[in-house]
């Protein structure tokens, strides 16, 4: 009688650990919902006088004036999409390279070594990559790459105006090339991890049946890992839109819409790390957090895109087997 | 955006609370303005061995040390660029000057050194006006008889975030040209027509360092602790003269201080001979009427002290101390502007 007492209240005690556990878990869970929403509302509370005052024309407008008060978001978007575009482009082939060379080429006694340095990258932070960036890369570039590029690429008749202007090594293109290498870590070793998931019995049956590597790595591999290395793309992306501090170093902070990729230009991240500090006026103030919001609402779109993708993948996967 | 001013006043004053809780309970509360930073640091530590008072003084920017003020969450605010009269009255602030720095011209022409390169305020404006683009233009080469200027493209660079710095120099840019007034303006940040920015004194620094044939502006202490290549400007006067704490000086002097309007003097194409023509004085903002007596007079008390004592310790970190006859209208200011709850003077 008495035990089974005993045992009711510890049953009891139980009980209602559980529910404040299951309680703790619940308000975790909302409350990063909860932060989400809150976050968007004070954006949008924010920038209420910039959307009142300039309304759509924000986002199409190349003004950035202080002086007059006058503000449009079309350089720092397009220089946020350009930057995050050529990081890409750069990024993905290399990675995909390196993540072949890991899982497939690789002599097995390198493997664990390269696997970590590639992860160390990934762990460096954004400054050093900004302040290597400004110190050695750009004066390189401006010495050695640019007048190259000016003299071979700048001279085409489609691509010249977009790679001519005088060799600074800083501006958009260098913003881009720095993002490429902050991201490809990333990239790379996601790509990794999902091709070392691929089972060796698919790779070994197509190499027994006669296939090249490159025939395994496109028509195995690939296929078998596509979600994951989207994902791992998506992360990248994720990183380079929003990356602040080592583009404001390299791209030249201009509010000025220039043609040429060797010209300065200006993102979104890096014009709120510049200006936030020491913009006095409320128009001035609410126009920059009216950029963040459209940060916000350009990596939300690039997120809910990859999502669909995903989902539009693995359907078809479901069809073809 | 009040809702984003409260959270943000909400956090200064969190940080404030705790500073207070840590710190001793007469001690001065200040924030705004990064460039005197290292000189009020400075004084904040002498002063505290000297009485036993601590300043806390955060560097948070002026745009930052306005918004703290207005919530009256410090005992001062600090800001590079002066407000004008109308703005002080409505917020029921006034202004005084602590030190004067200067804006200096750096370059990198190849075969050009420090103190070489002389330009006038018209060559000036041209070449941040995108309207000289080459190092040997002739109208340059024409003030520069003797100096073998390279044919190499000029570029300009700037701050990138809002500065007093920039204040300071698009000051005298819309000072001597009706041109640059009209289509650029004088402010913490503008509209530039060419170039590429900076972030901080140090951003730009680098940049022009690094770009062969740029031109940029820094704070002068910036420039010489750097030995950066500098350029001699014109001034009123029609002389060329280098930056140095002397011309600084005269600069100041030459100047005409207003206390009624809160000495919103920007020391720009100041006249005299050894004048240099880009100067300024970074400013302390108080409240007229204080609700604190005590703490507002603390506040006078360190500046005075500071008036007194600090010029050495200014001029080490190379900034250029106000000429006496300034702080003695300041002081006189004080008494008159500066008012307890009852309407009684708090500095005597």
């Amino acid at each position: 009688m008495k035990s089974t007492l005993l045992h009711q209240a510890r049953l009891n005690q139980q009980i209602w650990l559980d529910m404040m556990f299951r309680g703790l878990t619940r308000l975790s869970a909302f409350g990063v919902l909860a932060l989400l929403l809150a976050i968007i509302y004070s954006l949008v509370i924010g920038s209420m006088p910039a959307i009142n005052a300039f309304g759509f024309n924000f986002l199409v407008n190349d003004e950035w004036n202080p002086v007059t008060d006058e503000y449009g978001a079309l350089v720092p978007i397009v220089g946020t999409l350009v930057t995050s575009g050529i990081a890409l482009l750069i990024a993905i082939p290399v990675s995909f390279g390196i993540a072949i060379f890991l899982t497939e080429l690789s002599p097995r006694v390198l493997r664990r070594p390269l696997g970590i340095a590639v992860e160390l990258l990934a762990g460096i932070p954004s400054i050093i990559y900004g302040m290597w960036g400004l110190f050695v890369f750009a004066p390189f570039f401006a010495d050695y790459i640019e007048p190259w590029i000016n003299d071979h690429i700048g001279t085409m008749p489609m691509l010249g105006p977009f790679f001519s202007g005088p060799p600074m090594g800083i501006g958009i293109l260098t913003a881009g090339i720095i993002l490429a290498i902050m991201v490809i870590p990333f990239i790379a070793s996601v790509m990794r991890d999902v091709f070392e998931v691929v089972p060796p019995m698919l790779k070994e049956s197509a190499y027994g049946v006669g296939a090249t590597t490159w025939e395994v790595v496109m028509k195995i591999v690939l296929p078998y890992t596509r979600i994951g290395v989207v994902g791992g793309i998506m992360l990248g992306l994720g990183r380079a839109l929003g990356e602040t501090m080592a583009v404001t170093f390299v791209i030249g902070n201009a509010h000025e819409l220039s043609k040429s990729l060797l010209m300065p230009g200006n993102s979104i991240s890096s014009a709120l790390a510049n200006e936030f500090t020491e913009a006095v006026g409320d128009l001035y103030t609410s126009s920059l957090i009216e950029l963040g919001l459209i940060l916000f609402f350009i990596t939300f779109v690039v997120l809910s895109f990859a999502r669909l993708l995903l989902h539009k993948l693995g359907k078809r996967e479901g069809q073809a087997t | 955006m009040s809702k984003l001013n409260r959270i943000l006043s909400g956090l200064g004053l969190s940080l404030t609370l705790l500073g207070a809780t840590v710190a001793h309970a007469t001690d001065i509360t200040g924030a705004g303005a990064t460039f005197p930073y290292p000189v009020y640091a400075k004084w904040a530590e002498s002063y505290k061995a000297q009485t036993g008072v601590g300043m806390n003084y955060q560097s948070i920017g002026s745009g930052g040390g306005i918004k703290q003020i207005k919530a009256k969450t410090v005992d001062f605010g600090a800001s590079d660029a002066p407000m004008n009269a109308n703005e002080l009255g409505i917020l029921g602030l006034t202004q005084f000057p602590t030190v004067i720095g200067g804006v200096v011209p750096v370059i990198n022409v190849e075969g050009v050194a420090a103190g070489q390169l002389k330009l006038s305020s018209d060559n000036l404006v041209g070449i941040f006006m995108g309207k000289i683009t080459k190092w040997n233009d002739p109208k340059i080469a024409a003030d520069n008889k003797g100096l073998n200027l390279p044919d190499q493209a000029i570029t300009v660079v700037h701050r990138a975030d809002g500065s007093g710095t920039t204040h300071i120099f698009t000051s005298y840019l819309a000072a001597v040209s009706t041109a640059w007034m009209r289509e650029v303006g004088a402010d913490k940040a503008v509209k530039w027509p060419v170039g590429t920015g900076g972030k901080g004194n140090e951003g730009v620094a680098s940049y022009v360092q690094r770009i062969k044939g740029a031109i940029g502006y820094v704070e002068y202490a910036y420039a010489l602790q750097n030995k950066m290549t500098y350029a001699q400007l014109k001034n009123r006067d029609g002389h060329f003269v280098s930056p140095t704490a002397e011309s600084f000086k005269a600069a100041a002097a030459n100047a005409k201080w207003k206390a009624e309007e809160g000495f919103a003097e920007i020391l720009v194409n100041e006249p005299g001979a050894d004048s240099w023509p880009i100067t300024g004085a970074t400013f302390i903002l108080v409240y007229k009427s204080q609700d604190n007596a005590a703490s507002g007079a603390e506040v006078l008390k360190f500046f005075d002290w500071a008036y007194s004592n600090g010029d050495k310790m200014a001029s080490d970190l190379d900034y250029v101390p106000l000429p006496g006859n300034v702080t003695a209208m300041i002081r006189k200011a004080w008494k008159e502007q500066i008012k307890d709850s009852n309407g009684k003077a708090i500095w005597k």
